[in-house]
């Protein structure tokens, strides 16, 4: 476990940007406490100092998880969010998408948003812009990348992809071992 | 003394009245020869001779008046205007005619070959044999060497004599192509071999002819850590410096795990605030985007017109068949199109 280096946290505030803006700033600098951005084993944890301190008189190789994972670093150096971040980016997030009861099902068994799904698009949204994805009753159900402009969204037909599936909360279920 | 003043004055703005003139129209004993095409004059009278503290500015005079009439002769051209009418004036010159001396230095004479030095040790000389020889067996002319040759081609005998002496069961014909093969090989051999004589000594070793400070000193680096132990037991050049070249890359270095974390708060929102800056600050999908929604907005207002006066027009109708009345049918149709309209706005809203 370690501190990020400097470009490991401009690739994790890169991608964190794309769904919430300069609202990372609200989760680096948070008033009811001390929180921070710890690497252990190449995944990424928001951790409070409290648990942090706990943390450090476990063993490296025993310590499976702390905190909260918000994503991994792949091989090449990349940035991938985890869906166990969406508690942290749903309440920030700039650009939503709702989608409609009936394609719910559909979204948290990994697929894609069509436009007969889509409820509601934040006006203004571009393309290929990340969003967060709620059911009609505002839960949080995953995020996505829009595959289409809020404009576009408008003309296109029913069975075109509006938003491209990145992460749901089926994946608790679906993916439960390799969740950290 | 006032009229001795006033004439010198006069005399000087005579002079300087004068100057023009003369600066203008040069006077040559032997007129100059002109290449227009190169800006070329050539001045063939001889050079005044002139004390040398005056030297410098009579040469500086003679140039000038040589000028003088070369820009004369430009004058004369034929000239036009670039860029359209409002451009600079433009002289067209004429082909150049003065022959320069060649820019690059004459190309080195080709290094005899082998056989040549040969040759001429020996005094052979060349002998001119002509091209085309007398065929007996075809009675004309033919060429000696190549297609259709005098006395058919040896490669096409369709039989062949074994040599005496020879292997009765040896193939004549794949010996003969062997043979033409291994002929074919060696002249190749020897003309690389004569091309490589004629190279200058060092030139294809050293593909950068002089090396610089920086290369040489790269590759003393590189030749150092070039042995078995990578340079480690390799004596020091005499005015080599002390100090070992670093090598292997920076150690990673990690901040510690429970360091300061008030620290690394500030560095994290430092971070984000370049993040910040670095976006532009016209996003373009944003400005076609808003410019995409006016113009719906502005074909939605266009169409509901539109489609308000389609309806006025199907409800004027009832409205004009009980409004022969004239005045009251009037008063009426006004307010029922206000009231048409309405609805239709609150609709774009």
């Amino acid at each position: 476990m370690r501190p990020l280096t400097e470009e490991e946290t401009r690739a994790l505030f890169e991608k964190l940007a794309k769904y919430i803006g300069e609202n990372i700033q609200l989760l680096v600098d948070r008033p009811d406490g001390s929180y921070c951005f710890r690497l252990h084993k190449d995944r990424v944890y928001y951790v409070s100092e409290r648990i942090l301190k706990v943390a450090t008189s476990i063993p490296g190789d025993k310590l499976v998880a702390l905190g909260t994972c918000f994503g991994k670093f792949t091989k090449t150096q990349k940035f991938r969010l985890h869906v166990t971040a969406l508690d942290y980016l749903a309440p920030y997030a700039k650009y939503k998408v709702w989608v409609k009861p009936g394609a719910e099902q559909s979204f948290l068994y990994g697929n894609h948003v069509l436009k007969s799904g889509l409820g509601r698009i934040t006006e203004n949204t571009a393309q290929y812009q990340g969003v967060v994805v709620y059911s009609m009753a505002d839960v949080p159900l995953g995020f996505g990348v829009t595959a289409k402009s809020t404009q576009d969204c408008r003309k296109v037909d029913p069975m075109a992809i509006v938003v491209f599936h990145q992460a749901d909360v089926g994946e608790y279920v679906r993916h439960e071992e390799t969740l950290t | 003394m006032a009229a001795l003043c006033l004439e010198e004055l006069l005399a000087r703005a005579e002079q300087r009245e004068a100057e023009p003139h003369r600066s203008v129209a040069v006077q040559k004993e032997l007129e100059l020869e002109f290449d227009l095409g190169n800006l070329l004059a050539l001045d063939r009278n001889p050079p005044p001779s002139v004390p040398r503290a005056q030297r410098e500015s009579r040469l500086r005079s003679l140039a000038r008046d040589n000028t003088q009439l070369l820009v004369a002769q430009l004058w004369g051209l034929p000239a036009g205007r670039a860029e359209g009418a409002t451009g600079p004036l433009v002289a067209q010159l004429p082909e150049p005619s003065y022959r320069l001396p060649r820019e690059k230095p004459l190309p080195r004479p080709r290094p005899p070959t082998r056989w040549e030095q040969f040759a001429r040790l020996k005094g052979i000389r060349r002998r001119k044999r002509t091209s085309l020889v007398w065929d007996e067996a075809a009675k004309q002319w033919r060429r000696r060497w190549g297609y259709e040759r005098a006395g058919g081609d040896p490669a096409r005998d369709w039989l062949i004599e074994v040599p005496a002496g020879a292997d009765p069961h040896e193939d004549q014909f794949a010996k003969r192509l062997r043979d033409k093969r291994e002929k074919v090989a060696r002249n190749e051999f020897n003309r690389l071999r004569n091309i490589a004589r004629g190279a200058l000594p060092g030139r294809g070793l050293h593909p950068t002819g002089h090396q610089s400070r920086a290369e040489l000193g790269r590759a003393t680096q590189v030749a150092r850590v070039s042995t078995a132990s990578l340079g480690r037991f390799q004596p020091r050049l005499p005015k080599e410096p002390a100090a070992p070249p670093p090598r292997g890359g920076k150690k990673r270095h990690f901040q510690p795990l429970l360091g300061d974390l008030a620290a690394e708060r500030s560095r994290q929102l430092e971070l984000l605030r370049g993040l910040g800056s670095k976006k532009p600050p016209l996003d373009l999908t944003r400005a076609v985007n808003k410019q995409l929604r006016e113009e719906d907005a502005q074909a939605a207002a266009g169409k509901g017109k539109k489609r308000g006066q389609r309806g006025k027009r199907g409800r004027q109708r009832p409205g004009g068949g009980k409004g022969p009345a004239g005045g009251k049918g009037k008063k009426g149709g006004a307010p029922r199109r206000r009231q048409q309209q309405r609805p239709a706005g609150r609709k774009r809203s």
